[in-house]
Formats: C-alpha cells, sequence, structure tokens
C-alpha cells in the first residue's frame, strides 16, 4: 500500500478548486437538513439516507474530475450528486416525487442519475454500482476515450462479492476507473470491525495488483489530491486506484434510525473533525465563504419552491406507456 | 439460401454486427482465442483483436455488470454466459440494474446490452447445467428475451437483439447448436416480438419455441398421417409476447396446446393460456392444455433425464387425447 504523502508536501489547489470544493460540502450540508425536514412534513416519502458528516468525500473527489468524466453513487448519493454538479431543483423535485424531478418521479433518493454531467446514478442495491463502473471503464477504453470514472460505495459494499470480482476485473484490463471507498465505519448498523478481520480496507487493493491509498475522508483536500492522481494515472493508461476514505455519517443509516448503537463519544470525536468547519477554514476568507452559503441557501430556497410547485406524475398518462402484458 | 448449422449462424449475426458497428463487442468465459465452449465467437478474437472480444475470469455477476455499465456510456456489449444456469449469479444485475435503468432514470439512458447464454436438458449435465429458466427473465419487465429454434431465426434475431436499445436475454439451446438449416444470403434482421407459424395447420395449434419447436415440427408430422393439421407457432421472442399470432392461431383452429422444455410449473404455458382465456375464451372449442417438462431438478441418468422432457409422443399423444 502507498503511505499517503506528509502534510505540507503538497501545493495548496487553485482557489476555484478550494471555492468549489467549500460549495459542495455546504449545499450537500444544507440540502440533506432540508430533506430531513421535509420528510418529516411527509413532503418526502420511502427512504432517505443522509450524507451528513461524508461530504468531504463527494465534493473532494468530483472536484478531480471534468464534466465529460463519470461516477456511479450510492444509496446515500446526494453528495456525490450535487458535488458532479447536479441543479438542486431538479433533485429536489425528484426527491419529492415530481414530474419535474430528474427522473420523472419514476426514482426517487436512492435512484438518482444525471446524464447531463455523466452521473450514472445512485443505487438501491448495495454495491450494484461497482461492476456497472468497471463496466463504464471497459466502455471508455472500447470507445477510445481519456474519461474516467469514479466509483463510490461503502465499507459494507466491500465486503459484496462484486467488489472482489470488479477489482480483479479491473486490475486484468487496467480500465481507468477510482474505487472511491467510502468507509464510514458502519454497514447499516454493523459495525466494520464486526463485518471484517482487516483494518485498512485500501490494502485489499494490491491483492488484485491494484494500488490501495487510504485518506483522511473528512479532508476534502487530501480526497481531492489522492482523487487527483489516481485520476492522472488512469488517464495514462495506467489503471484503476482504490482509495479508501476514512469518514463517518452523523447519525444513523437513515433518516428514522437514531443511530442508538453509535458510540456517542467516538462520534463526538468525528463532530470535532467536521469537513464542512473544517474546509471553511481552509478557505480562510469568511467573507467568500459567507457569498458562498448565500448564494447556495438561495438556489436551495429557489429548488423546493419549484419542487412544491411541480406536478406529481399524471397517473392516466402513466399507465398509458406500460405495454400490455 | 444458404446451409449453415445453428453455431454458424450466430457467429455470422456477431460478425456481421461487429464490423457494421464498432460499438459491438464481446465478453465471456473462454470466448476470445478459444472460441468458446460450443465455438460459437470462434474465429472473432482473431478477426477484432483482444480489444473486442475479451476473455473474462469466472465472474458472472461483475461482468454482467460491466455489460450494464459500458452500455451506458454508449456501447453495445454482448456477453456470453456460458449456462443460463450460471445466470443466477448474476440476477441482481440483469433484474434489478439493466432491466431498471431505463425506467428509473426517467428516460435518461438505455441499457442495450445482450445476454447471450444457453439452457436445456438432454446431454446428461445434471441439475445445475440443463434448465430452462426462461420464465424468470420473462417474468421481469423491462427484459426482452428471445429463444430461437433454427438457424434462420437465431442469425436474424441476433442482429436485432444488438440493435435493440433495451437489455435482451437470448437464450440459445445446447442441443440446437449442430443442428442446420438454410439461411438467407443477403443480411437479414428479424424483428424482436414476432412469431413464425413454422408449419399451417386448420386443427390444432402447438405453440411453442425453441428446441421444443423441432418436436412439434416432428409430431405435426406424425399426426398428419392420422389425418390431423397441426399448426406449429414458434413464438421466437417470449418478451414481448407476439399476441396476433397466438390470437390468430387460436381462433383458426380452436384447440391450442402448449408445449415447453421449462417446468410446466410457473411457466411460460399457464401464462399464454390464461391469456388464451381472457382474450379468445369464446373461440376456443376446449380447454388450452400445457405439455411442460416435469416438476423436479433434471436428473443425470439419461433414461430418466429423457422422462423429464416432453418427447414426440407426448406431444401426438396429448393432440389425439384432445379428441
Amino acid at each position: 500500500m502507498q503511505p499517503p504523502p506528509a502534510a505540507g508536501e503538497w501545493p495548496r489547489p487553485p482557489e476555484p478548486i478550494l471555492l468549489g470544493v467549500y460549495r459542495n460540502i455546504y449545499a450537500t450540508r444544507r440540502f440533506e437538513l432540508k430533506c430531513i425536514e421535509l420528510y418529516r412534513q411527509g413532503l418526502i416519502r420511502g427512504y432517505l439516507h443522509p450524507y451528513i458528516g461524508q461530504e468531504a468525500v463527494a465534493a473532494g473527489a468530483c472536484a478531480a474530475l471534468n464534466p465529460a468524466d463519470y461516477i456511479v453513487s450510492t444509496h446515500r448519493g446526494h453528495g456525490h450528486c450535487i458535488s458532479k454538479g447536479a441543479d438542486l431543483k431538479l433533485m429536489m423535485a425528484e426527491i419529492m416525487g415530481r414530474a419535474t424531478g430528474y427522473c420523472r418521479g419514476h426514482g426517487g433518493s436512492m435512484h438518482i442519475s444525471d446524464k447531463r454531467v455523466n452521473n450514472l446514478g445512485a443505487n438501491g442495491i448495495v454495491g450494484a454500482g461497482i461492476p456497472i463502473a468497471t463496466g463504464a471503464g471497459m466502455g471508455i477504453k472500447v470507445r477510445g476515450t481519456d474519461q474516467v470514472v469514479v466509483v463510490f460505495f461503502s465499507d459494507g459494499a466491500s465486503n459484496n462479492g462484486v467488489f472482489a470480482e470488479s477489482l480483479n476485473l479491473a486490475g486484468i484490463y487496467r480500465l481507468p476507473v477510482i474505487y472511491l471507498l467510502e468507509n464510514n465505519h458502519y454497514a447499516v448498523s454493523t459495525p466494520i470491525e464486526c463485518a471484517t478481520g482487516c483494518c485498512d480496507l485500501a490494502g485489499r487493493g494490491p491483492a488484485y495488483g491494484v494500488p490501495g491509498i487510504c485518506v483522511d475522508g473528512n479532508d476534502a483536500l487530501a480526497v481531492y489530491r489522492e482523487t487527483a492522481g489516481a485520476v492522472a494515472r488512469a488517464r495514462r493508461g495506467q489503471g484503476p486506484t482504490l482509495i479508501e476514505a476514512k469518514t463517518y455519517r452523523h447519525g444513523g443509516h437513515h433518516v428514522n434510525d437514531p443511530g442508538l448503537y453509535m458510540d456517542p463519544a467516538i462520534l463526538a470525536d468525528w463532530k470535532a473533525r467536521d469537513p464542512m468547519a473544517g474546509m471553511r477554514r481552509a478557505i480562510g476568507d469568511d467573507s467568500r465563504a459567507a457569498a458562498i452559503e448565500a448564494q447556495v441557501d438561495a438556489e436551495l430556497e429557489a429548488a423546493v419552491a419549484f419542487a412544491a410547485a411541480s406536478p406529481e406524475p399524471a397517473v392516466e398518462e402513466f399507465l398509458a406507456g406500460i405495454e400490455d402484458g | 439460401m444458404i446451409e449453415m448449422m445453428y453455431r454458424e449462424a450466430l457467429r455470422r449475426a456477431l460478425d456481421e454486427e461487429m464490423q457494421r458497428d464498432p460499438r459491438v463487442f464481446l465478453m465471456g468465459e473462454t470466448i476470445a482465442e478459444r472460441g468458446g465452449s460450443y465455438k460459437v465467437t470462434e474465429g472473432l478474437w482473431h478477426k477484432y483483436g483482444p480489444g473486442r472480444v475479451i476473455d473474462t475470469p469466472i465472474a458472472e455477476a461483475s461482468f454482467t455488470g460491466m455489460a450494464v455499465g459500458a452500455a451506458l456510456v454508449g456501447c453495445r456489449p454482448v456477453i456470453e454466459i456460458l449456462f443460463i444456469d450460471f445466470a443466477m449469479l448474476a440476477m441482481d444485475q440483469i433484474v434489478n440494474q439493466a432491466a431498471k435503468y431505463d425506467f428509473i432514470s426517467g428516460g435518461q439512458g438505455t441499457v442495450p446490452m445482450v445476454l447471450r447464454t444457453q439452457g436445456g436438458a438432454g446431454n446428461g449435465l445434471a441439475a445445475q447445467h440443463s434448465q430452462s429458466l426462461e420464465a424468470l427473465f420473462y417474468h421481469i419487465p423491462g427484459l426482452k428475451v428471445v429463444m430461437p429454434s433454427t438457424p434462420h431465426d437465431a442469425y436474424g434475431l441476433l442482429k436485432a437483439a444488438i440493435r435493440d436499445d433495451h437489455p435482451v436475454v437470448f437464450i440459445e439451446h445446447k442441443l440446437l447448436y449442430m443442428t442446420k438449416g438454410p439461411v438467407p444470403e443477403e443480411e437479414t434482421v428479424i424483428p424482436l416480438g414476432r412469431a413464425d407459424v413454422k408449419r399451417s395447420g386448420t386443427d390444432v395449434s402447438l405453440v411453442t419455441y425453441s428446441h421444443m419447436t423441432l418436436k412439434c415440427l416432428e409430431a405435426a408430422a406424425l399426426l398428419e398421417s392420422e389425418g390431423i393439421q397441426a399448426e406449429v407457432v414458434d413464438l421466437r421472442t417470449l418478451a414481448p409476447l407476439d399476441k396476433d399470432t397466438l390470437l390468430r392461431s387460436a381462433r383458426k383452429t380452436g384447440r391450442v396446446i402448449i408445449v415447453h422444455e421449462a417446468v410446466k410449473r410457473g411457466g411460460i404455458g399457464g401464462d399464454i393460456a390464461a391469456m388464451l382465456m381472457e382474450e379468445a375464451y369464446d373461440d376456443l372449442d376446449g380447454p388450452v392444455l400445457r405439455i411442460a417438462g416435469r416438476n423436479t431438478p433434471i436428473p443425470y441418468n439419461l433414461n430418466i433425464e429423457k422422462a423429464c422432457i416432453p418427447s414426440v409422443e407426448d406431444i401426438v399423444e396429448g393432440v389425439l387425447r384432445m379428441g
């Protein structure tokens, strides 16, 4: 396994990257809090898996990508979606089940995709996105472009068989895929130490000939740097990388899970290293951060208004589109 | 027309489509230099190279998922799962991913992939290499299911499957690969969703598909000597189902027997029978019958294996018993 570079070894990323990363972290945090509020009001139904606490992973990783690059997301996917460049209006409309949403109200929170920015979508099946991303990498290779794929998945997914198969496959064909393992330490409510005998999940990469890197998942710039390095290798034809970003959920598995199984002291430690506060400090300019926040707040307000004013899918129209038999 | 084997007809379809469309590529176990266990892809690796005819490790779940991903980024992958029994390892990717993407994305993307596989009994391959599992896929909205019985249909339908914008489960039969038949010299695409009346008759409709089509044609020839004109309707595509041709034949003969190798319970036959009851009840002269596989795993011993699968005699007797 490659050791992470020592602090201070990397140059500070350019200003637009810093501001963009903070924008996406802040937007995700506010978006998730708003979703929880709307859920409590009965305006959002079904499952809702907040990304609060993990925002730095998506924001840092997506900052290393071009618009033409692909991402594959998870059931806890709002942060990936926002960080790849989603329109908050279309996202909120989808999550509120409206006809104007990304998926015309067919998908909901667990199934948002965004073709415009090559977000191949979230997934309701843990681990299922891993082989899909691997295939996207194969498709890129067949088409001969220099795009890359980042697939987000969790420590839970890394114990599913397709993780092992896919890493092996990507290793064989040297596919341009970055496997971004978000180790949030819980698979639903099962702590990682009960789900695996190994310590650093990144260590599974070299077993398949894939470099494995551990990174602090609450440090967006560290995630950005490691992802950028992996992206550069992938574009050079040097194949896949497994990045394990260690992070933590600030709450339970989903909106109705109070997370009582989480150790309060450990949770408090992670909250003290809040990725949003950390990134705000990294910008080092309160007024610029505040300007971003005001802009996002307005955008979010407009998104909720747009979704609330949008029609639900028309039942007759929906049924008319179904093939007989 | 040229005479060719079923497997040669499949190969010709793959070859022509790969030639025509650079987005088409093949993945599967031992399909590359070795040409596949049933020799369908023989020669294609030499012609198109390892970039487009790709050997995979034994990892059905993930290489099926790879087809989904490659299709989503603009390719037209054709994967081969050596036995339909092994497709069970890939059910998440087939049922929850490939079949759903178009719908749950609100039409933002489709999955133009073909999953080629083969099923059926008859070679003493026992319970995990002999099943007829088409009903599992037929049941899933979002999947197309194709089961050709002749080299001509195998050729034309595989080309249509590759050109289709949606996932197609293309199920061959292991006893058909070496069968021969005429295939047009000129390029031919057979649209999905159209049954083919393989033999015209007036007294009874034998509705069937895949290898059982051959047995039904044999049975129809024997019945002719008894003075019974049996019509043989080869469905070719199970989903979408060609209801028009089915209903036309049922109304013409008034008597329908559905014949398939898959076990009777939960099979395609029950669904077609119900559909005919719902839509053609007044035109039927009697109940729709099913002649199908016995409700058992396929045994190894050839005698008892044979006893599980409808025979030509079973079909003849079934028709005669209808009276």
